[in-house]
């Protein structure tokens, strides 16, 4: 799994985070947690395969798991690249059928599919088809009796064809139209205009005065005006919809992935898994080398390394020994430790990063969508051209029933049909463009903000760098202790001593064969060959000289220890990004928790002048506070626990999918991958998001220009209202899909 | 324009027969994986309906 991640169930919206799932019943164990009872006493499990890459994946995994003892059906889902497993509890497992899959080359991670049930369901969405469908259904009816109309049918004939067009129309708007009445109706309780208040009107307005004029035996009818506009603003909010729910799965799965357990030793020292969330203040946790810490507490015993770079920025493991404090998010590399769980619920680290996070949140003023902000000014003028049309033809002419099909006809005319489109449309394709870049866009809103950001903080340790140490300083390639220090590396799994032994393969160094090599985790590595005695560790561990930068000694007998030393390696385009941010015009800053000279030197590195060591979550706050106050509009990009309020504050804000789980769900954009030009991509496809709005939107007003006057004439019949409104339309959304310049390429 | 009298209840009864086959395909969830749905057609054994 790529996706670190810290030991809090964490919901994907980021004012949700930190929620508890306390519905969550006591875990059984491990992975058959995971599972649920199905129908006839079978068990079920969803499982995550991102190795499903097509169809002959789909028919290999139903053919060969499903002949596996046990297992009573499969479903593959090609789209979400999921399986859906049934088996007989007393045959097989979970684990079984993980195990089956990764036989079969596929990794399998099995979630929570109660926790993508809300997604998964999509009430929403098919809520929305449901009216969709039936807008259109209607439309294309009503546009055929319409057709007979236009074409010339009189009297008798033109009333019964007016009257079934209302009987069709009159309960398809009642049905079709219920979100923008509930929408318009809620926006004008809370004194404000939005998109649907125009939009309502025009609808109900056409019903009503064709409805009317029908009653009367008159030539002009606008149900087909209505509908259409229902059936293509539907579309808009449809596609906008599927945006929104393609990134929240995403987003939800990522935080399906990493729900986790821990190992909790028991008073009678029993073992036993829970999860994460629910160790108890008290509680005595085991935590294996390679495993996250689960739970803020203190070292009871054991010693090892730690990496905290996820949780405080440091990009260097530190050794812990008992009495240590830690935090949950900190990565243990060498050595067991049994951990004191100290703080729980309001006491711990996250829980004071949440409510900075939720501080922030609240301090950010309320963004204004496109769409609203061209509402605002846009539903008062319409309805104010619309009432003047009324005021001036009853003055003219006195006839008030010919007034009011003006009117009405001028509402349907300008209706923000193309608005409602414009925008979804242009959402719809930069979210598709973003995805096959292999980045995750959580709403549209967050494309529109990521288009006016100026200014590009980075976070260092895993977002400019990749977290991994890289050889810096060392002896000549031939120096006779290189096939030492291989041997003696290749036996660690700590970081610094696999960078050692990735340096020596890449130098061409032939290891020399050790006998037993002993690893004392904080410590180092010993080994005896010929009665001399090598140690390969910290300055301490082998009696050198501490250096300023990190460093492996080796020393061999009582010679003198030799230094290795390192540095953090960047991300292989983080120099290449910066340079290009700022020819962009960007300002590049990099604010950093890592101590002054790692910082300096990955500023050196990329050429960030604007940098910043040493800060804690809250100095990071009040450095984009400072940044927002001189007027500037921030794109945050970081990983870490610590950069979370930040990402949450900032104007825009993006996380690589290794991050932090708090950071991921404050984010409004995750990127994966492990290059950084996902964010450069990003933000060119928000600008040229931006340009195609606003294109539709000044599309949208010369089609009002034009057809106003016409309107305000009289001249709009319900045939030129019918081309009008499907025309501008089809123009906006196809603006919206045209080839989309070049905005770089995604890792692929 | 007798005709109407057929012709309009006939067109009406066919969109009205292509509606309630979409709400239903729609109810019977089968627009939840599009891409696996279009590749099962090529399998060679007897595929069922989701259930």
């Amino acid at each position: 799994m790529a996706a670190a991640s810290v030991a809090t169930d964490t919901a994907s919206k980021p004012g949700g985070c930190f929620k508890r799932r306390a519905e969550t019943p006591a875990a059984p164990d491990g992975d058959e947690r995971w599972a649920h009872p199905a129908a006839a006493g079978r068990r079920a499990v969803d499982l995550m395969v991102p190795g499903i890459s097509c169809a002959g994946c789909m028919a290999k995994i139903e053919r060969s798991l499903g002949a596996e003892p046990g297992i009573a059906a499969v479903r593959v889902n090609l789209s979400l690249r999921r399986a859906h497993v049934e088996f007989d509890p007393a045959e097989s497992s979970v684990a079984a059928v993980t195990d089956a899959l990764g036989r079969l080359g596929y990794e399998a991670k099995p979630f929570d599919a109660a926790a993508l049930a809300e997604i998964d369901r999509d009430s929403r969405g098919r809520d929305l088809l449901a009216r969709l469908g039936v807008a259109g259904f209607a439309a294309m009816n009503v546009m055929l009796l319409s057709v007979s109309v236009w074409s010339g049918a009189e009297a008798a004939t033109r009333d019964l064809l007016h009257w079934v067009s209302a009987l069709i129309a009159i309960p398809a708007i009642a049905y079709a139209g219920r979100p923008f009445f509930a929408s318009a109706l809620s926006a004008l309780r809370a004194r404000r205009l939005n998109m649907d208040v125009p939009i309502s009107l025009a609808v109900l307005l056409a019903a009503g005065t064709s409805l009317y004029e029908v009653s009367q035996s008159g030539t002009h009818a606008y149900f087909d005006a209505g509908l259409g506009l229902l059936f293509f603003l539907l579309l808009g909010r449809y596609l906008d919809h599927r945006t929104r729910a393609a990134a929240r799965s995403a987003a939800a799965e990522l935080t399906a992935l990493s729900a986790r357990s821990a190992t909790v030793i028991g008073a009678d020292g029993t073992r036993s898994t829970v999860a994460a969330d629910a160790i108890a203040p008290g509680a005595l946790v085991e935590v294996a080398p390679g495993e996250r810490i689960p739970a803020d507490g203190v070292v009871e015993s054991g010693t090892s390394d730690l990496d905290r770079s996820l949780v405080t920025g440091e990009s260097m493991p530190e050794p812990v020994g008992p009495e240590a404090p830690v935090h949950a998010g900190m990565l243990n590399l060498s050595g067991l430790l049994r951990i004191r769980a100290s703080a729980t619920g309001e006491d711990t680290l996250l829980a004071e990063i949440a409510r900075m996070i939720e501080a922030a949140e609240t301090g950010k003023t309320r963004y204004d969508r496109w769409a609203d902000q061209a509402a605002r000014i846009y539903a008062p003028g319409v309805h104010l051209v619309a009432l003047a049309a009324f005021v001036g033809w009853v003055w003219a002419t006195g006839d008030i029933r010919h007034s009011i099909a003006i009117a009405s006809a001028v509402l349907i005319i300008t209706c923000p049909c193309a608005l409602g489109l414009a925008v979804p449309a242009v959402h719809a394709a930069a979210g598709g463009r973003l995805f096959r870049a292999g980045i995750f866009l959580k709403d549209g809103a967050a494309l529109e903000r990521l288009a006016a950001v100026d200014t590009v903080v980075f976070d260092k340790t895993g977002t400019l760098t990749d977290g991994r140490p890289r050889l810096a300083d060392a002896p000549e390639p031939d120096d006779t202790a290189w096939p030492i220090a291989a041997a003696m590396a290749a036996a660690s799994r700590h970081p610094l001593a696999r960078a050692l032994a990735e340096a020596a393969e890449a130098r061409g160094v032939v290891p020399v064969t050790l006998g037993e090599i002993r690893e004392t985790p904080g410590a180092g590595l010993e080994a005896w060959a010929g009665g001399i005695r090598i140690r390969l560790g910290s300055a301490a561990w082998t009696g050198a000289e501490p250096l300023p930068d990190t460093a492996v000694h080796l020393r061999i007998g009582d010679g003198t220890p030799l230094a290795f030393t390192f540095t953090e390696g960047l991300r292989e385009d983080a120099p290449e990004l910066c340079s290009d941010l700022r020819r962009m015009g960007f300002r590049v800053v990099l604010l950093s928790g890592d101590g002054c000279k790692p910082v300096a030197r990955v500023a050196g590195a990329t050429g960030i002048p604007d940098h910043r060591s040493g800060l804690t979550p809250r100095d990071k706050l009040d450095a984009l506070d400072r940044l927002r106050a001189e007027g500037s509009r921030v794109l945050m990009v970081g990983d870490g626990i610590n950069d979370a309020p930040a990402l949450a504050a900032a104007h825009a804000s993006m996380s690589p999918v290794s991050a932090a789980e708090v950071s991921r769900a404050a984010a409004d954009l995750v990127f994966t991958g492990s290059r950084l030009a996902p964010v450069a991509i990003a933000i060119r496809t928000a600008r040229t998001a931006r340009h195609r709005a606003m294109q539709n939107f000044a599309l949208a007003a010369l089609y009002n220009a034009c057809a106003i006057p016409l309107a305000l004439a009289g001249m709009v019949t319900p045939l030129v209202a019918a081309l009008a409104m499907s025309g501008s339309s089809i123009i906006v959304t196809l603006n919206a899909v045209r080839r989309w310049g070049d905005t770089g390429r995604g890792p692929t | 324009m007798t005709i109407l009298a057929i012709l309009i209840p006939a067109s009406l009864t066919l969109g009205l027969i292509g509606l309630v086959a979409f709400l239903w395909t729609l109810r019977a969830r089968q627009y939840e994986d599009l891409e696996g749905d279009a590749a099962r057609i090529l399998f060679d054994e007897q595929d069922k309906p989701r259930e």
